[in-house]
């Protein structure tokens, strides 16, 4: 172990060159996996915070919201299966608002609720609605009184929420009767007759038998979890195989660089590494050193692309979907350094093949 | 052959060993039933001409390689069957090799490379302090206690193959082996170098064989032995020199 640390410390430059390709893939690992996580967050922070165990849909919505209608029959229906504690309804609207001073449109996303989402506070008055903190951005401040959509219905904005977006669009968290109201001003193809929302947030015991059980008892439903709920909003899923996709390969490419490097320097090293087995180094030992190098030049390329990927994140216009989240550098990290010891382990047939015998009788 | 009285402690007991390549339908004997046994602290030198089997046999002895027949005794162990992990635990601690190109680790100072043999040893050797007390006194004894913090690259050759020489004595080995150890010198140094090897194994009573194809170096040794198509012989011409 310490032969292959001493080497590191004392010849940084034969690993300059894969510790800077490493950098890059990490740095590049970091920032696609911060614009996933981005992209995921900004889309689902308005599902992901209800406290609910599932979420109903109209059947012929094919689980999308704003295709989706429920009225208060469906209502009554739900409330009285068993196992459901507390029914909500919700609906959204997609719109652009005027905030005052500003010239250009917020994209907003007008939400009407009943039960509380995690870190919302109740309903506020009429008119009146709790933003999300994205809209800060947009120039919003406590106070505004934002001229949502084509018809500038006012709805002025009471405090802050996190983490609540809806497809990307800072969310306006208002009553029922104030998203109807925004909705049918706005989208009159769309209208939302007087009690009726487009899904119901359901608190109760069971998961997917509250689902099923939900579904059967109406026979007009289609019940999610709450989870799926979330990966059934538009472009989630499609987000989150398409990046998760780029990131393995990436991955791949880790390993690759490192197998290709490490096989290299053990070709590099046969006349060494033959002289230390005849001398009693065991293959096991010698193959822990290159397994330790590959990971501390992993570890030192994580260091360096974590810090580039915080300062660019930090330089980055705030409109791109960069989010580095701390359980991103986790992922990050343990993905390099086990992509590390895969790669270097290539390097152990051909350090299992080297013949002590081959250090006698060689010049080389 | 060549036999000397065969003490059971002998540092090398060669006893009717032979080694056989097998290529396709063909056999090709490297060794061919050589018996040799090195006395405490005698030098013997190895003589023979490329392809001779000298390699072969030094790697038996060494334990690099296991014989096809007959049976191998280094410093009382019999390593004639052993499997390779315990001939690498062998070789840790039993014998020194000083090999023909030097080999030493190039991004170590001459100190570090005595103490690799510490560190291969692991927990089962000595203390870091006692390891690098011994590394202290072998690099004193060998003349080179004001190189010791010298990387290879900034050493002579001489004092290269003095450093290999530390390397090889520094677990106080039974036997230690050396593979043409003059060959990358000139003459004059070649000679300082048997010098010193004579020197050293003397004064420690540390027996050696030595390989080599240059008979210039053999009076160095207290006995010559011949090495022809895999066969040993005395070396009468050389045989007696002190």
């Amino acid at each position: 172990m310490s032969l292959a640390v001493t080497e590191l410390r004392r010849r940084p430059g034969r690993f300059a060159v894969a510790t800077v390709v490493l950098t890059f893939l990490s740095l590049l690992l970091l920032l696609l996996g911060g614009l996933l996580d981005g992209l995921f967050l900004g889309s689902t922070g308005a599902i992901r915070a209800q406290r609910a165990d599932v979420i109903v849909y109209s059947d012929t919505a094919r689980d999308s919201f704003l295709r989706s209608r429920l009225t208060t029959e469906v209502r009554r229906q739900v409330e009285q299966v068993d196992g459901v504690e507390a029914v909500g309804g919700l609906g959204f609207s997609l719109l652009g608002a005027t905030v005052p001073g500003e010239t250009d449109l917020a994209d907003v996303a007008v939400a009407g609720y009943e039960l509380p989402p995690s870190g919302v506070p109740d309903p506020p008055s009429a008119g009146h609605a709790w933003a999300d903190e994205r809209l800060r951005e947009a120039g919003v401040s406590i106070g505004d009184t934002l001229a949502v959509g084509p018809a500038g219905t006012p709805i002025t904005i009471d405090g802050w929420v996190e983490d609540t977006n809806y497809l990307q669009q800072g969310a306006l968290w208002v009553t029922l009767d104030t998203w109807r109201e925004v909705q049918n001003a706005n989208r009159p193809d769309a209208f939302v007759a007087p009690d009726v929302v487009q899904v119901f947030v359901v608190r109760g015991a069971g998961g997917d038998g509250l689902a099923a059980a939900i579904d059967a008892a109406t026979g007009s439903t289609s019940t999610l979890t709450r989870d799926d709920a979330v990966f059934a909003l538009p472009g989630v899923s499609e987000q989150q195989s398409t990046f998760n996709a780029i990131i393995f390969s990436t991955l791949a490419v880790v390993l690759a660089v490192v197998a290709l490097f490490f096989s290299l320097l053990t070709l590099e090293r046969t006349g060494l590494y033959g002289v230390l087995k005849a001398i009693g180094a065991s293959t096991r030992r010698l193959f822990a050193g290159v397994v330790i190098q590959a990971v501390t030049v992993a570890v030192i390329a994580f260091v360096i692309g974590g810090v580039l990927a915080f300062v660019g994140d930090a330089l980055l216009p705030g409109d791109i979907p960069l989010q580095l989240t701390p359980g991103r550098y986790v992922f990050t990290f343990v993905a390099l350094v086990v992509a590390a010891v895969l790669g270097s382990a290539i390097s152990l047939r051909r350090v299992t093949r080297i013949d002590p015998a081959s250090a006698i009788g060689s010049a080389a | 052959m060549s036999s000397n009285p065969a003490p059971s402690g002998a540092p090398l007991r060669l006893e009717a060993v032979r080694k056989v390549y097998r290529s396709g339908d063909s056999e090709i004997v490297a060794v061919d039933h050589a018996t040799l046994t090195v006395a405490d602290g005698e030098i013997v030198a190895l003589l023979g001409p490329s392809g001779s089997g000298k390699t072969t046999l030094l790697s038996i002895a060494g334990g690099l390689l296991t014989s096809t027949e007959g049976r191998v005794v280094v410093g009382g162990q019999d390593i004639t069957d052993r499997s390779p992990r315990e001939l690498t635990e062998f070789r840790r601690t039993t014998v020194g090799f000083v090999f023909q190109s030097v080999n030493l680790v190039p991004f170590l100072t001459a100190e570090e490379n005595l103490l690799v043999v510490a560190e291969l040893s692991g927990r089962s050797g000595m203390s870091r302090r006692d390891a690098r007390q011994r590394a202290k006194e072998l690099l004193d004894e060998l003349g080179l206690g004001h190189r010791a913090g010298n990387l290879p690259s900034q050493l002579s050759g001489g004092e290269r193959q003095r450093v290999a020489i530390g390397r090889a004595l520094f677990n106080r080995p039974a036997l230690v082996l050396f593979d043409e150890p003059t060959s990358a010198l000139d003459t004059k140094i070649g000679e300082q170098v048997m010098e010193l090897i004579q020197n050293e194994m003397r004064s420690r009573g540390t027996a050696a064989v030595i390989v080599t194809h240059d008979t210039r170096m053999t009076h160095y040794a207290d006995r010559t032995v011949r090495i022809v198509d895999g066969v040993l012989s005395d070396d009468p011409v050389a045989a007696g020199h002190p």
